[in-house]
């Protein structure tokens, strides 16, 4: 070995050559290849896979829609229906990117609702959840601005509704509205800025999964018993075990995204959006899209302005300190009787305001969205906190490879792993 | 265990769906009846000859007050008008165009390449001449409007008398369909036979607002059909490449399991 060069494994004498001077290929296998992943992952495990992919496909289209969009108000709905007419392919890039945003927060649902069922942001992992919390945030000031740019009504008048919350902040709340909007009203600035930092947004997002990932490769991968592997009978490298099984879950996600774009391009969106912002036409009901609405129902659940946008933000910074709330050391919903029921209402509860949130705000919907909203919040500050002390778990397994339960069955699913020879 | 969990995503996925489209839907209490189009469904396509009379009502009776900003002439060959033809349709307007060297606006016959003409010089001239409603530009209409094509189909076949009690404002239409009832265009389809179709087909305004709405619909997807064929051949590649995938991943689990 040249002094001061990195020790390299690899044969291919070009490889070779660069990996003594750039380890990327030994960080590669390290990271992807040989990296030790608990054996018990079930199909939920595709999701973070699914997501970075996600990410890619609406980095990729969005480039090309950029190369054809007009951020002006008098020209983007005309240069989007362009797009849609005269460029080449430009319908299905348009429509790739747009349900691409749905499957984005699908996929990133799931990601989310895997974690808290399995107990993934307890300790260690308090820091890469964290992290995913950033990136949930960044997700929707992004597929927020996005919705701005085709301009049709939806997209001006929910930029409208959306900006104006900031108006509820104590003394500087108007200023800011106005710094948003660049004038004091939604118009023209107000698109300029949203389309430079919907372009800008994604690569942010970028960076940030790179620390998520990076987090994740120091502490390893959870896994549905919620146990640490215990030795390498615990775990399989992850190529080529997960990158095959990753494949299986990445073509079912291309199906249900193909099936989306091809035949229902427009089922997941509103049709006030074919019609061009017209400030001076409000919509009879202004809704957005459907990945808000959980959060926009918890936002009109509270009487007074500025307490339903501190409900609203609150109702994801909570994720924030969640492995702080949740006081039970067992990870996994598997062995925690009273817990997981709360959290499968909780779950329910969720759609439940996803579908209060697309209801007019009047009579039933309003209390069926504050008692959701009540049960959402009470989830966290006090059913959590309150189960860590009171709850008595099942009795964990020996070990992943070993996952009969004293004095218990079988577990189901995994019971037919054999333990692996010594690696 | 897995498969339990790949069935309650597929559930939340569904539901997810399901309640986006309710919030949609929700929107419109009245209800629209659905009309049966040869592009319903998942494989339908577009009837050339429907979209064709379609066009014959958009050009001898909408186009009077409705653009179609979005249109070109050119765009007529999809819906079967050979070339010639289109040249000819095109040179039947007259287009506003301009400055000469001269510096004066003029206006010209129409080419291929022009945008459909606009019935109106501003929107203030629409408004003046349609007692202060400016009538929508229909480029994309189906795609803006609950129910799309059934929805015009509705609205073109739902003049009536308004229900006793009720009072129409001044130069306002009762119509069933149009939400608040109240609206401000004329019956534009109001007797048989208003348009003499060329294909022969008899011009019942049931027949005339069903074919205008075919080729609204046109108007606005007209990719829809290359949409549906690339999706089924995506699918069977994805299927195939799906079977494949499963098949790696089993060979190489078995040795685990």
């Amino acid at each position: 070995m040249a002094s001061g060069l990195h020790q390299s494994e690899f044969k291919n004498p070009v490889v070779r050559w660069i990996d003594q001077r750039l380890p990327v290929f030994t960080m590669m296998d390290k990271e992807y290849g040989t990296f030790p992943t608990p054996r018990n992952f079930n199909y939920l495990w595709n999701f973070g896979a699914l997501a970075m992919i996600n990410l890619l496909i609406m980095i990729a289209t969005g480039i090309f829609l950029a190369m054809n969009y007009t951020a002006h108000t008098s020209l983007a709905f005309d240069s989007v229906e362009r797009i849609m007419r005269d460029v080449n392919y430009g319908w299905l890039i348009r429509y790739v990117h747009m349900n691409g945003a749905s499957m984005f927060f699908i996929v990133v649902l799931v990601h989310i609702w895997r974690n808290m069922y399995y107990g993934s942001y307890k300790t260690p992992r308090e820091l890469l959840w964290m992290i995913g919390v950033v990136i949930f945030l960044l997700m929707m000031a992004t597929a927020f601005m996005g919705y701005v740019l085709p301009w049709g009504q939806m997209s001006f008048w929910g930029a409208t509704v959306i900006t104006n919350l900031f108006s509820a902040i104590p003394l500087v709340g108007n200023s800011i509205v106005t710094l948003l909007w660049g004038g004091f009203s939604v118009d023209n600035p107000t698109l300029n800025r949203f389309f430079s930092l919907h372009y800008l947004l994604p690569f942010v997002i970028a960076g940030v999964v790179f620390l998520h990932v990076a987090t994740l490769h120091i502490t390893g991968s959870n896994n549905p018993l919620g146990i640490e592997p215990k030795g390498p009978q615990d775990t399989l490298p992850f190529h080529p075990y997960y990158t095959t099984k990753d494949s299986v879950g990445i073509v079912v996600y291309m199906m249900v995204f193909a099936v989306l774009v091809f035949f229902m391009p427009n089922y997941l969106g509103h049709p006030d959006n074919y019609i061009p912002a017209n400030p001076l036409s409000t919509p009879a009901h202004i809704v957005p899209e459907w990945y808000f609405l959980p959060f926009y129902a918890i936002l009109r659940a509270v009487p007074n302005k500025l307490m339903g946008v501190l409900a609203m933000f609150g109702s994801i910074l909570v994720l924030f300190v969640l492995p702080w709330l949740d006081g039970s050391p067992v990870r996994s919903m598997r062995f925690r009787p009273i817990a997981r029921w709360l959290f499968l209402l909780w779950t329910v509860n969720f759609f439940v305001l996803m579908w209060a949130g697309g209801k007019p705000a009047e009579g039933v919907y309003v209390l069926i969205a504050r008692l959701s909203t009540a049960y959402y919040f009470a989830y966290f500050l006090v059913l959590l906190p309150l189960l860590g002390k009171i709850e008595k778990p099942l009795a964990l397994p020996e070990s992943i490879a070993q996952p009969v339960l004293r004095g218990g069955g079988p577990l189901p699913g995994a019971a037919t792993a054999q333990p692996m020879e010594k690696a | 265990m897995a498969l339990r969990f790949v069935k309650s995503a597929a559930l939340a996925a569904a539901m997810t769906l399901g309640l986006a489209a309710g919030a949609v839907a929700a929107e419109g209490e009245i209800h629209i009846p659905d009309t049966k189009y040869s592009f319903d469904g998942p494989f339908g396509t577009y009837d050339r000859g429907e979209l064709q009379r379609g066009f014959q009502i958009y050009k001898d009776v909408c186009a009077a007050c409705h653009s179609m900003n979005l249109l070109s002439y050119r765009n007529l060959q999809d819906i079967g008008l050979s070339a010639d033809e289109v040249t000819a349709v095109a040179a039947g307007v007259q287009i506003p165009d301009g400055p000469n060297d001269n510096g004066e606006m003029f206006e010209r016959p129409g080419r291929p390449s022009d945008r459909f003409r606009h019935p109106f010089a501003n929107t203030a001239a629409a408004r003046a001449a349609n007692n202060g409603a400016l009538p929508p530009d229909l480029s994309v209409i189906t795609k803006a409007r609950v129910g799309g094509a059934d929805y015009i189909h509705a609205l073109l076949t739902g003049y009536e008398e308004p229900p006793a009690g009720m009072t129409v404002m001044e130069g306002m239409h009762y119509n069933k369909y149009f939400p608040g009832h109240q609206i401000a265009m004329a019956p534009p389809l109001s007797q048989e036979g208003q348009v003499t179709y060329a294909d022969g087909t008899k011009a019942t305004v049931d027949q005339m607002a069903r074919d205008v709405s075919a080729f609204l619909t046109w108007a606005a997807e007209p990719e829809l059909e290359t949409r549906r064929a690339m999706g089924v051949r995506v699918l069977i590649f994805l299927a195939i490449l799906g079977g494949l995938a499963y098949a790696v991943k089993r060979k190489t689990w078995a040795n685990v399991h």
